[in-house]
């Protein structure tokens, strides 16, 4: 038994040329071979990578989706999102697990299905949505669940669930999902008439300085959300001493409610390599790396075939469209589960293969990033962006969109809206042109950006989408006006304790503190001093966090604060003076009686 | 090699090219408190004690390499109050008895709250339920004491060339891990330089405890300061 399971390990270690930095392919490939990645697991990893074993479990116990404990041979991940919530998971929830006759989190007593939640997978216009293994099933209901699990129990094979295809490269033998995509509007840069290597052959006509002047010029801003210009971050990379340069491509889509890389994934997957290989033509690098959420490893067969392909045709590997010495490859990296890894730094050391622990700026990664060379992180669809940029022009691209926000930006919108889906649109767009485009209904709020930004209220749906208003990587949440809004700041802010890294001290413990503070407010139970110190815990985390998760975790409780003040103002009342509010005598008394063990009275 | 010269509250502070705020200014005797910054080892810029407003925005000085004509606010009523705050949160987020833990007196986190005037936590407390490690002859962990600084991890890896600690978990649930079934199995010696690098009582040795009296301790007479941490980096 141990024999074999060394072989096992020791094989896969050697697949990946017993290298250290490649744990997380280690890790997920022994998993899926063994089920878990047990004690004596970890012990021939760090034998095999001269490693140690608290190394190889600090990575595992880091991502959800690994475990040093066996689980089903079939896990449903039934995804916990707002959206999934707001349209029926509870149903679906309690449904499925009366069918498999555990709770959630556990595994069936014959150890064949585990039924457990997760956050966002990415299916917000098909919620509720569940991942089963790597099979995604949208638009549950609960006799959908039931009859999944029915399934499940007889043939134990979660490929076999998928029925009816979905659209486009979903339908593609190698994606063969029941994902819809759900493109709405297709616009000039992303959904259009692109054909490789259009971008790469009007590339090669410049001077790597440029294409990088060129990138400058369209005024392209990181489609990630932080909007950072992309023509800036990739000059400081390529004046950074080093003798190799990466290009990643961050394709971890976690802010809940977003969905739009997905599409481009599924539909436009050459048009985002074709972006990642003139970055490493403009960088002189000659690697390119795919950081692929977990979520989104059904897709990843498909990708590997579409790299072949571009192989194949010249347009990846060596002398690259039959220019002598431009050598650039892309491998693909999957994640296992962590919303942080979509921070640049976080998804920099989980390709390392290490916690996916955001790292310490200064240095940053232009400077000194992956395997601490010079390194550029852009988002799936700023990479897009650059084949299109460099194909039609940059005054093409900047003849588009606002005066500061140039291009069109892809939005997936979904919530409380007959047209949940991806728009592509100019940048300038108003936010209640969206809530028309969507036909949303009785929209009360919108999230702009998902919980990392802010929810605001109908006043401000005049605004409009650009970095300096309304700034979003993506997401647009719709929520109807009967939608309780604390209720929807406390689901995120259990989402963000849940995706902490817990490196530093604010976002660890002050997530935790601010969370108690929202319940007992919003069970009924505050004062009026205890929204100011809502509002002050916030602020100390905002301000002193290491990364843009703590520093933006308050914000959907800052959010309903400022936004939506009377809705907490009326929960809270002022107590006669000195009795704390908190305290409930009576249940003191039943607690003290229970640990005694005595009763406090005679009766 | 050319000099930087900067300010801290105010007042013009040189240092060299790549040193960190935190360096800058203990060479300059002016205390920035600090948890998890322990001598030469890499910052880890986790605690955020050091938390300084650089430039307007708030940055770890730490991990804050020093620039020429940089603004480093230190010692301001606001600052005060985030380190309080962060101080606060390592005191709930653990189970703290002073009253009767050896390292009463030499704690580090301990000798923050008196300087800062700490005397009651102002958040809950979150009682968590911790193990501790006996397992080891000559060393204990005390996991309810750890708030996860890294030194442990990076004296082990850096000075003692092992591999001993390491953190698993994320978020709420990360603690500290030993690389064995236990503290025993890990091939740590008492002698190792670890065993001395714990700035609060997690991380002990045995038999030696309260070995010095009350009213000699190292934080009975003086505040912890910049000049604690020369002698102790000397």
């Amino acid at each position: 038994m141990k024999q074999a399971l060394t072989a096992v390990v020791e094989d896969i270690c050697r697949r990946y040329g017993n290298d250290r930095t490649r744990m997380m392919d280690i890790v997920i490939a022994v998993q899926r071979r063994l089920g878990c990645i047990s004690v004596e697991a970890m012990e021939c990893i760090a034998n095999a990578v001269n490693s140690h074993r608290v190394e190889v479990e600090s990575v595992v116990t880091f991502y959800s989706f690994l475990s040093v404990k066996p689980r089903g041979k079939v896990i449903i991940r039934l995804c916990k999102d707002i959206v999934d919530w707001m349209k029926g998971y509870e149903e679906v929830a309690d449904a499925m697990a009366k069918e498999l006759g555990v709770t959630m989190g556990e595994t069936t007593a014959d150890g064949a299905l585990t039924l457990t939640h997760t956050p966002c997978i990415g299916m917000s216009d098909q919620a509720p949505a569940a991942l089963v293994n790597d099979v995604v099933v949208p638009n549950l209901t609960p006799e959908r669940g039931r009859q999944v699990v029915r399934e499940l129990r007889r043939h134990l094979d979660p490929p076999q669930l998928v029925t009816m295809l979905g659209d486009g490269n979903n339908a593609h033998p190698l994606v063969h999902a029941m994902v819809r995509n759900n493109l709405r509007r297709r616009g000039p840069v992303h959904f259009s008439d692109f054909e490789s290597p259009a971008g790469l052959e009007a590339a090669l006509k410049r001077s790597p300085e440029e294409v990088v002047a060129e990138v400058r010029a369209s005024r392209l801003r990181g489609r990630g959300g932080a909007g950072f210009a992309t023509g800036m971050k990739w000059e400081f990379a390529r004046n950074a001493p080093g003798q190799k340069r990466y290009v990643l491509c961050n394709a971890d889509e976690g802010e809940p409610g977003t969905f739009k890389d997905r599409v481009l994934l599924t539909e436009r997957p050459d048009q985002m390599f074709e972006g990642m290989t003139i970055a490493g033509y403009a960088l002189g690098s000659d690697a390119g790396i795919v950081y692929l959420r977990g979520e989104y490893a059904y897709l990843q067969a498909f990708l590997e075939h579409v790299l072949a392909e571009r192989r194949r045709r010249g347009w990846l590997g060596q002398d690259i469209l039959g220019r002598k010495g431009f050598n650039f490859d892309i491998r693909i990296q999957l994640g296992a589960g962590a919303y942080v890894c979509g921070e640049e730094t976080a998804l920099i050391s989980s390709c390392e293969g290490l916690r996916g622990d955001p790292k310490n700026r200064p240095p940053f990664p232009a400077e000194k990033g992956y395997l601490g060379c010079p390194t550029i992180v852009n988002n799936v669809e700023t990479f897009s962006a650059v084949s299109r940029i460099l194909e039609k022009g940059a005054a093409w691209f900047a003849g588009m969109g606002s005066e500061r926000t140039t291009g069109t930006k892809l939005l997936s919108i979904c919530g409380d809206c007959r047209k949940p889906g991806v728009y592509e649109v100019p940048f300038g767009i108003t936010a209640r042109e969206l809530l028309d485009l969507a036909e949303a209904d009785n929209p009360g709020a919108m999230l702009i950006g998902g919980p990392c930004r802010q929810m605001i209220g109908p006043e401000r749906f005049s605004g409009r989408i650009c970095y300096d208003d309304l700034a979003t990587g993506g997401a647009i949440l719709i929520f109807n006006r009967a939608r309780n809004k604390l209720e929807i700041a406390e689901h995120y802010l259990d989402f963000f304790i849940h995706e902490s890294c817990g490196h530093c001290t604010p976002c660890r413990v002050g997530l935790v503190l601010l969370k108690k503070a929202v319940h007992k407010v919003v069970s009924g139970a505050g004062e009026p001093a205890d929204l100011d110190y809502m509002r002050r815990l916030s602020y100390i985390i905002s301000q002193t966090s290491r990364c843009g998760l703590g520093q933006a975790a308050p914000n959907p409780v800052l959010g309903a604060l400022e936004n939506f003040k009377p809705l907490y103002a009326d929960l809270v009342s002022d107590r006669k003076r000195g009795l704390l509010s908190t305290f409930d005598l009576s249940k003191a008394v039943v607690d003290s009686e229970l640990r005694v063990g005595r009763l406090s009275r005679y009766v | 090699m050319a000099t930087i010269t900067f300010t801290i509250d105010g007042k013009p502070v040189s240092g060299q090219p790549g040193q960190s705020i935190l360096k800058a200014a203990q060479a300059a005797g002016i205390y920035i408190p600090r948890l998890c910054a322990f001598k030469d080892l890499i910052p880890h810029g986790s605690c955020r004690i050091c938390s300084v407003r650089v430039n307007g925005r708030i940055q770890a000085a730490c991990v804050q390499t020093i620039s020429d004509g940089m603004v480093v606010e230190n010692d301001t009523p606001e600052i005060l109050e985030f380190r309080k705050a962060i101080l606060d949160m390592l005191f709930v987020e653990g189970n703290h008895y002073c009253m009767f833990c050896e390292k009463s007196g030499l704690c580090e986190l301990q000798a923050l709250a008196y300087r800062f005037g700490i005397t009651a936590p102002q958040f809950p407390l979150l009682n968590p339920n911790r193990p501790i490690d006996l397992s080891h002859p000559d060393v204990y962990l005390d996991h309810n004491r750890c708030i996860l600084c890294g030194r442990c991890v990076r004296v082990s890896q850096e000075l003692d060339n092992k591999n001993v600690f390491q953190f698993v978990g994320r978020g709420y649930q990360k603690r500290l891990q030993v690389n064995g079934e236990a503290l025993a199995a890990t091939g740590l010696r008492v002698a190792d330089r670890v065993t001395a690098s714990c700035p609060v009582g997690a991380l002990m040795k045995k038999r030696v405890g309260y070995a010095v009296p009350v009213g000699e301790r190292p934080f009975d007479h003086q505040p912890i300061s910049a000049e604690w941490h020369a002698k102790q980096e000397a």
